[in-house]
Formats: structure tokens, C-alpha cells, sequence
């Protein structure tokens, strides 16, 4: 069992980046999560020289992670939704490079520059691509802060599989809130780089370069025939998600992230009840578990999606279920967060007395 | 004594040179750089001073027996398939973001030598706040900056760098300063900060010149090897096709227009700093 702490979840995913042996984080300050450069800043270069890097700008800081992960290494930045909209030309050139790296968004509300509270309205930007053409990244929505940890290694371990971006998909109260976590043990930096990391030519063999330009559309076709084939694999073979009680569910309840987390609450209540509702969360947003939603779709009388935005999700939900049930959704915007009450009354309102009509 | 014509060379020479005995070593007077520069013909305009550029920068890095030590950072622009020809490793950035790449090369492998190779557009335009934030930061790394005061791979819009009263397709009635700007001096605007080690000027439209911009290059992978900061080589250069000009009167334009306005020889030296 690895060590057991108290921590603040910018913090933690700070800490267990440094436990993952990343090489090199760029970053730019952004409320709610500028407590992760601080906390690199203050730790990183001692324990491992793992370099934690003030970028000027967004802009710089995600080039800067084009640069690094192009040389091989395990590098990571972060920052919050107006922050990340900078870092979108850049992550389409790295997808199209395929230069793995770990993003995490802790999202705020917007539009525009908007508040600096929770939210959950950049599902669209992270799940559907973001920048320009054909991409996608693996996206990982947690719920606590120990999650913030764990998707740290599994992010990783993912975008370097698949030699793909990955993001942490997380919100300024996940980012912000203190709980017990379990680190992992400290993982060594790597010390042999990936054959195709330009670290300078090597004698007797071809130079190696980093590019997303192919003039040729038929040579273009073919990168992104091949994209499409490595996202074909993630769906077969990534896909990560939690399902509870749902075995005797009439209802479901699902959401993503803390939004999933007050579901559950406002699940139990509805299980104090007398109703049968269960639950289901995406781990993954990219490759979303379209599986189960369709299952369940052929078997029960609802499924009620909340989220922290005006919608986004759903739309995935509503693709998976296919029609088969009704798919009804409740969200809060802006930097508000829906309480379990309010979803429990939406549910009464809008299944059970709707239902009766 | 009168100098020889070509007519007096060609007579004195006849008979006495084959098409073999020229490509002798001892009768050799071009060579491209055997190993760095790779073999295959370029997609530059005829008269275009990128090729050169190229060239002298990739005889430097030879000579210095830097080819496994160095990493390159190509831009967006006419040089963005730099890394078609030098045959080096070598990164494709965004546009303007070369310095933001270069950068993160460097800090992560801070005992290579890393380069990036940029236009006035990528550079002095789309670019500015990379460039001037890693020049302050001494980020230990050498820019060459071709700057030529046009856009040339969208086809001749106004740059930055463009001067007063140039006619392109962007300022059709010529660059007018009081609405469009003026040229801006990147050289001498960057050469104040203390994090900048060296900043020259030079040019490749005359063979003299030519040798002074390959010194040029020469000294900044030096001061890199000595760790003393940021280096920055901008070479002035020409645009024949965007110009609309043949080569020879872009390299005239190049004397007559440009190094007045941007006048050649370093700026800082370590010394200076």
C-alpha cells in the first residue's frame, strides 16, 4: 500500500505526477489550478529533476509540450477552460504528430473568460476534437480526488500505448476539494527514449523528424486513415466506465465527473424511496462506452443525464441508447453546482409524475 | 593589371579540363556539405538565398562535427520542410511557436545544441512573443531569422518586416506607416535584453557575404557550446518570385533597399552583454 495523505486535488494530480516519473511539465498560471505549478515548483526538480516550467503563455506552454514530447520524454501541462482553448492548434498538431502527452483541463465556467467556479462545459471541446480536422484525444473524467492520482499513471500509460494526447478532463471543485489519497510508489524517469524521439541523429541511421505536414492529400488520407484505425482500437480496448445498481434498475441516473458523484447521492434518495435507479459513469468520455448505454436502453423505463453544462453528453447518451428509452437531462451552468435534491425532484418531475400523464 | 575575362579563362583553360578532371578534389572549388546536407534537389525559387542559408548552416554544423548533437526546429513558411534538407533531427512547429519548441528541446536535453530556423513572418509577426520571451529567459539556443521583408510561401503579403513604402499584395499602394506600421527591428529590439548573448546581422547575396554569415553561424554554436545564452544570426535576404524580380535585381534590392534599412554586422556580442 502506497502512502496515505490528505491532499487538495490539484495538488495530489501535482504529487503523482512526480510519482510517475514524468520528465517535464509547461504551464501557465490559471485559476482553479494554478496551486499544480506552485506545487511543482516547489517539489519536482528536488526529488526526481523532473523540470516544472512557467511557460508565457498558454500558446508557448503546449508548443513546449510538442517540443518535449518529441524528444521522448513524459511531459504533462495543465490549466482551465479559457487556458485550454489557447492550448487547441497545438493539440491538433501533437495528435497529428503522435507525440503522447497528459493534459488535464480543470474546468471552469464560460463562456468567454466567465467565472472561476466549477463546470463542466468543455465536454464538447475535449471529447469532439477541439482544434482542427480529424483528431482525437483520450479523455478521463474524474470524480475524486484519488482519481486525480490513479488517472495520472493510467493517462500516461494510455497516451504513450497509443502514442496519442490524453487529458484529465476535471472541474475547479475536484481541483480544489481535500480528501484521503493513496499515492503510488515513486516510478523511476525513463532513461531509453522511444525510437522515433529526435535526441539527435544517430550514426549510421536515417535523422528523425516530428511533422503534421503531408502536402500530398494522398499521403494525408493515409495519416488519417491510420488515425482512425488506433481510435477504432481505443473503443475496442479502453473502454472504462462504473455501473451501479444497475442489475434491477427501472431508472437510470448518469453524468460524468462530479456531476456522476452528486448523481449517486441523489440516487441513494431515490432508492430510500421505493424507486429503482441505478447508475452508470464514463471513465473514459473518449472512448465513451457506448456498450452499455445501449444495453441498458433496451431494458429500462429511463435514463435521466446530469451534467454541469447545457447538454453535452447527453448527446453521446442519446446516440448509444438509439431511441430505445427516453433519454431526459438536468444541468446547471456557469459555475453552478446541481445539488442531489434538485435531481431527485427532476427525476419525481419529469419520470414519475410525467410518467403518469 | 586587368582582370580576366571569362572569354581569356575559357580560352586559357580549353583542352586542358575533361568533364572528369573537374570534379578532382584539388580542382574542386563548391562542394555542397557531403553528410549534412541531403542530396536532393530543393523546392526554393531560383536565386531564393534559403538555399544558401541552408547550405552554409549545414557546412557549419560538419565542420563542427555537431551532426548527431544537434536538433532543429523548422517553422511555417517557405523553409517549414527545412527538415527535408538537413539532414539532422529535426521538429515541425507551429506557426511561429519555434522558439516555444525550441525551448522545451533544450531544457530537456540541455548538453545538445539546438537550433530553430524562422521567417520575419513566423518570427517577427505571428511569432513575437515566443521569440522576445525566450531571448529573455537566455534560453541557451541559436535563432536564424531569414528575414527578406515579404511573405513568401502565401504568395507576397506585407511582413512585419516589409519597408516603408513597399509595394506587396497586402499593401498594394505600398506599406504606409502611418496605417500599416512600421518595420520592425527585431535584431536591435532583442540585443538590450540581458539574456541575449549574441545578435548579428548578416547577408548571403554576395559571396563576401556569404563567408561572414557562415562565421556568423559558426560563432553562435560556439557561444552555445558555452552555454553563454541566446544567440540570434537574422540573415537579410530576397524574394525573387514575390518580388516579382529576377535574382540578380532582388539581390540589388537586397543591397540597395535593405541593408540601408537594415544595416549589417553584429548588434551584441557576449562582450558586450
Amino acid at each position: 500500500m502506497g502512502d496515505l495523505k490528505l491532499m487538495k486535488g490539484n495538488e495530489a494530480l501535482a504529487e503523482a505526477m512526480i510519482r510517475a516519473g514524468c520528465d517535464a511539465y509547461f504551464g501557465y498560471p490559471i485559476t482553479p489550478q494554478s496551486e499544480v505549478l506552485e506545487y511543482l515548483a516547489r517539489e519536482s526538480e528536488q526529488r526526481t529533476g523532473m523540470l516544472a516550467f512557467q511557460a508565457e503563455s498558454e500558446v508557448a506552454a503546449i508548443n513546449m509540450i510538442y517540443g518535449a514530447a518529441g524528444c521522448g520524454r513524459r511531459v504533462m501541462t495543465t490549466s482551465s477552460s479559457p487556458g485550454m482553448s489557447l492550448m487547441q492548434e497545438g493539440l491538433s498538431y501533437i495528435a497529428s504528430a503522435e507525440l503522447p502527452c497528459l493534459l488535464a483541463n480543470v474546468v471552469r465556467g464560460g463562456p468567454g473568460l466567465g467565472t472561476i467556479q466549477p463546470s463542466q462545459a468543455d465536454y464538447f471541446q475535449s471529447v469532439k476534437g477541439g482544434g482542427h480536422g480529424d483528431y482525437k484525444l483520450i479523455v478521463l473524467a474524474p470524480s475524486t480526488v484519488q482519481e486525480m492520482v490513479d488517472f495520472v499513471k493510467l493517462g500516461f500509460e494510455l497516451a504513450e500505448k497509443y502514442r496519442n494526447p490524453a487529458m484529465i478532463l476535471t472541474d475547479g471543485a475536484v481541483g480544489q476539494m481535500m480528501e484521503p489519497v493513496e499515492l503510488f510508489d515513486q516510478m523511476p524517469r525513463r532513461t531509453v527514449f522511444p525510437e522515433w524521439a529526435t535526441t539527435g541523429k544517430k550514426p549510421g541511421q536515417e535523422r528523425r523528424y516530428i511533422t503534421s505536414l503531408h502536402i500530398q492529400s494522398e499521403k494525408m488520407e493515409e495519416i488519417n486513415h491510420r488515425l482512425q484505425a488506433k481510435y477504432k482500437k481505443m473503443e475496442e480496448n479502453e473502454v472504462r466506465y462504473v455501473e451501479m445498481n444497475t442489475e434491477d434498475a427501472d431508472y437510470i441516473f448518469t453524468g460524468f465527473g462530479l456531476g456522476a458523484r452528486i448523481c449517486m447521492k441523489a440516487m441513494q434518495m431515490a432508492r430510500e424511496n421505493g424507486f429503482k435507479v441505478g447508475l452508470v459513469r464514463p471513465i473514459t468520455l473518449f472512448p465513451f462506452p457506448t456498450k452499455v448505454y445501449n444495453d441498458l436502453g433496451a431494458r429500462v423505463k429511463g435514463i435521466l443525464d446530469v451534467e454541469m453544462n447545457a447538454g453535452q453528453m447527453v448527446e453521446d447518451v442519446r446516440l448509444s441508447v438509439n431511441g430505445q428509452t427516453k433519454v431526459e437531462f438536468y444541468g446547471r451552468m456557469g459555475g453552478v453546482i446541481p445539488s442531489p435534491e434538485e435531481i431527485y425532484e427532476h427525476f419525481i418531475k419529469t419520470f414519475i409524475e410525467g410518467g403518469k400523464k | 593589371m586587368s582582370e580576366k575575362t571569362f572569354v581569356d579563362l575559357e580560352s586559357e583553360i580549353e583542352g586542358t579540363v575533361t568533364r572528369e578532371s573537374i570534379c578532382l578534389e584539388e580542382n574542386l572549388i563548391y562542394q555542397k556539405p557531403i553528410d549534412t546536407l541531403i542530396d536532393t534537389p530543393m523546392h526554393y525559387c531560383p536565386g531564393c538565398g534559403h538555399s544558401t542559408a541552408h547550405k552554409i548552416f549545414m557546412e557549419v554544423v560538419a565542420e563542427m562535427g555537431l551532426q548527431e548533437e544537434i536538433i532543429g526546429v523548422a517553422p511555417v513558411g517557405c523553409s517549414v520542410f527545412a527538415y527535408h534538407y538537413m539532414n539532422v533531427d529535426m521538429q515541425e512547429a507551429a506557426h511561429g511557436r519555434a522558439c516555444a519548441v525550441g525551448t522545451a528541446i533544450k531544457r530537456v536535453m540541455p548538453e545538445k545544441y539546438v537550433f530553430t530556423y524562422q521567417g520575419d513572418g513566423d518570427l517577427a509577426a505571428i511569432g513575437t512573443a515566443e521569440t522576445v520571451h525566450a531571448a529573455n529567459r537566455g534560453e541557451n539556443i541559436l535563432v536564424i531569422f531569414i528575414n527578406n521583408g515579404i511573405y513568401g510561401m502565401t504568395s507576397g503579403q506585407m511582413a512585419p518586416t516589409s519597408l516603408a513604402g513597399m509595394v506587396t499584395t497586402t499593401s498594394p499602394y505600398g506599406r504606409d506607416t502611418s496605417r500599416q506600421g512600421y518595420p520592425l527591428k527585431i535584431s536591435e529590439m532583442l540585443a538590450p535584453l540581458p539574456g541575449v548573448a549574441y545578435v548579428t546581422r548578416q547577408s548571403v547575396h554576395k559571396p563576401n557575404n556569404v563567408k561572414r554569415a557562415k562565421k556568423a553561424l559558426q560563432k553562435a554554436l560556439q557561444y552555445q557550446k558555452e552555454k553563454r545564452g541566446f544567440c540570434m544570426v537574422e540573415i537579410v535576404s530576397n524574394c525573387p518570385s514575390n518580388m516579382k524580380m529576377t535574382p540578380l535585381q532582388s539581390n540589388q534590392f537586397v543591397e540597395e533597399k535593405m541593408i540601408p534599412f537594415y544595416p549589417l554586422g553584429d548588434i551584441k556580442t557576449p562582450e558586450d552583454k
